[in-house]
């Protein structure tokens, strides 16, 4: 039961807390891409790969009371910070959920920047593609941030640690 | 002339309940139009299950997909022309991409996806850029025509305002979806002024924005977008439907994976239970292929395949209660543990089902650079977004809805044949009669 739902909470519980929500949808996008079994659906949006289920489903545990929510203004817009809940955290002993490799990714992802995270799963949703053309990508759709060579190619390193990451442990 | 400026001789014209009339003049547009891959598109339901709910939704995604080209075209033709921040040049990507946006949908598409760990969006990529009619029209255009048409509708194109037509929280494809799943449900909660709409909406340079003057229009498209979930996209006896289907497709996978021998050989299926499906695979399923295999399973000798594919055919579905994950997940598992016992096998007669797994979603005020949200364009150019201009809209973006409801076979539980015992506990704990 509520399989889906336990692995978005194991990720959270393995990152103790993930501030703000576009961090959340792109350390979930990019454990995906490293073949953890999330079964959300990513597409490309404006601000690069997006899950509208995984959203719904985070709202879902919210109101279950599995994850708390906390809302803060910062500057002028909104952000989210999430947690588990202790009935949270009683859910998921009862419904383990068994992926070994994940805390420690999840943990890495969970220091870097939410811009990063965006400039890493962008570099990863074009992955199909060849280097200059993925950097081609990054610049005329990511434009207003501004990336630089020298970010993408951190970028490009970032992920090869994480899958070493993955298959090392 | 060039193919891709050709107009037809005179305008086709194609009846429209919902638009009344849709207007083909380019050659290109209409080529599409009759190619293979696109005609396919009328042998898939736009609505999945909801016609066993709502017995008028009948319509298929070869309707939908003219009317999200035609709101395109009038877009472009009555609305964006002339105006300095929209370039014609982009007329024919946008058509295209309009007419083309659900070429890749298959039959009950989200349920296969589910089961099959299938995406429509990507055949829809491979259906423009593979070795199909609708390739060779598109690459008559230019050589990387397709390509350009793939990335709009993939949302990775730098057309940003071409996009956001098709694809965007006030785009082409949910104003007809929501106008036409009102219409051939017969609801009325779908409607909302869509003219008015169009006229207020003024191009930018990643979007089209929306007038101030407009807002009140945007707000009745809001609401009634909201009204479309609850009463048609989340209706719980359509998701028992879906429920069953998926559940269908679970078991003839396992049987195949347990190597039984079916009466009637799934051979449209074989692809997709060792999930190697290719495109020449894929573009042989629509819903009557579907329909027929799920006819035929009902004279299976497998007991569970048999009595779904019977429930499914004759609409005999699931019952269902409310369900709280937080309260009741311990009593889920002891419902689990009466159902073995009872003889009914709890993985597919025993189903919570939640709104994430719906398909479909709500208006968000894009906090945190999630998603782009509708924007306003104020009097002294300024740009807002809507919710925090519209009372209404923030008072439903704010708050959330989720469901959950568990479903089971309710005539089982009520046979007192067998298990009789086991079977009053379970109704009791369900709190059924």
């Amino acid at each position: 039961m509520l399989k889906d739902h336990a692995k978005i909470m194991k990720a959270i519980a393995a990152s103790g807390e993930i501030i703000g929500r576009k961090k959340l949808q792109k350390m979930i996008y990019i454990a995906k891409k490293l073949d953890f079994p999330f079964h959300e659906k990513y597409q490309f949006h404006f601000f690069g790969p997006y899950s509208e289920e995984l959203t719904l489903r985070v709202e879902e545990l919210c109101n279950m009371g599995f994850l708390n929510e906390i809302k803060e203004k910062k500057g002028g817009y909104f952000q989210y910070r999430y947690s588990l809940t202790e009935s949270g955290e009683e859910f998921l002993q009862l419904n383990e959920v068994d992926m070994p490799f994940l805390p420690a990714c999840l943990a890495d992802m969970n220091e870097q920047n939410a811009r990063f995270l965006e400039l890493v799963s962008t570099v990863l949703y074009f992955d199909n593609l060849e280097t200059e053309e993925i950097k081609e990508k990054v610049f005329t759709l990511k434009s207003k941030q501004k990336y630089t060579d020298e970010e993408i190619e951190q970028a490009f390193q970032y992920i090869e640690g994480l899958k070493i990451k993955v298959t090392v442990q | 002339m060039s193919y891709s400026t050709e107009m037809l001789k005179e305008e086709k014209v194609f009846k429209d309940p919902v638009h009344r009339y849709i207007h083909v003049r380019d050659r290109v547009i209409w080529d599409l139009i009759g190619t293979k891959e696109f005609q396919r598109l009328r042998r898939i339901k736009q609505l999945g299950t909801t016609y066993l709910t709502f017995h008028g939704a009948e319509h298929s995604r070869f309707n939908h997909s003219l009317g999200v080209y035609e709101i395109v075209r009038r877009i472009i033709d009555d609305v964006f022309n002339g105006r300095q921040e929209w370039n014609n040049d982009q007329r024919l990507l946008s058509l295209c991409a309009a007419l083309l946006h659900d070429l890749g949908h298959g039959p009950f598409s989200h349920s296969f996806e589910k089961v099959f760990d299938l995406d429509h969006e990507q055949f829809t990529q491979d259906i423009i850029l593979g070795d199909t009619e609708v390739n060779q029209i598109l690459t008559k255009v230019a050589k990387d025509f397709p390509k350009k048409v793939a990335e709009v509708i993939g949302k990775t194109s730098n057309e940003k305002l071409v996009v956001s037509l098709i694809s965007s929280q006030i785009d082409a494809d949910r104003m007809d979806y929501l106008l036409r799943d009102a219409y051939f449900t017969g609801v009325s909660y779908g409607n909302f002024d869509m003219e008015r709409i169009l006229r207020v909406m003024r191009p930018r340079e990643d979007q089209a924005v929306i007038k101030k003057s407009g807002m009140h229009a945007v707000e009745d498209y809001i609401m009634s977008r909201y009204q479309m979930y609850w009463q048609v996209y989340f209706h719980p006896v359509t998701r028992s439907a879906e429920v069953i289907l998926t559940k269908i497709l679970h078991r003839a996978k396992h049987l195949h994976e347990q190597f039984y021998s079916f009466k009637h050989h799934p051979a449209h299926f074989y692809s997709l239970f060792e999930e190697e499906t290719t495109l020449e695979d894929y573009l042989k399923l629509d819903e009557a292929i579907i329909l027929y295999y799920f006819q035929m399973w009902q004279e299976e000798d497998d007991e569970i395949l048999k009595d779904l594919c019977r429930r499914f055919m004759n609409r005999n579905l699931f019952k269902y209660v409310e369900f709280d994950p937080a309260k009741e997940y311990k009593k889920l598992a002891e419902l689990s543990t009466l159902f073995q016992k009872a003889g009914i096998d709890p993985e597919y007669y025993l189903v919570v089902d939640s709104s994430s797994d719906l398909p479909y979603d709500f208006y968000r005020p894009g906090e945190e650079e999630e998603r782009l949200p509708i924007h306003l364009l104020m009097k002294n150019n300024e740009i807002r977004e809507l919710s925090r201009e519209s009372e209404i809209v923030d008072s439903i973006s704010g708050k959330r809805r989720t469901d959950h409801k568990l479903y089971f076979p309710k005539d089982i539980l009520k046979n007192d044949q067998t298990k009789s015992k086991i079977k009053k506990q379970i109704r009791q704990l369900l709190d059924i009669k």
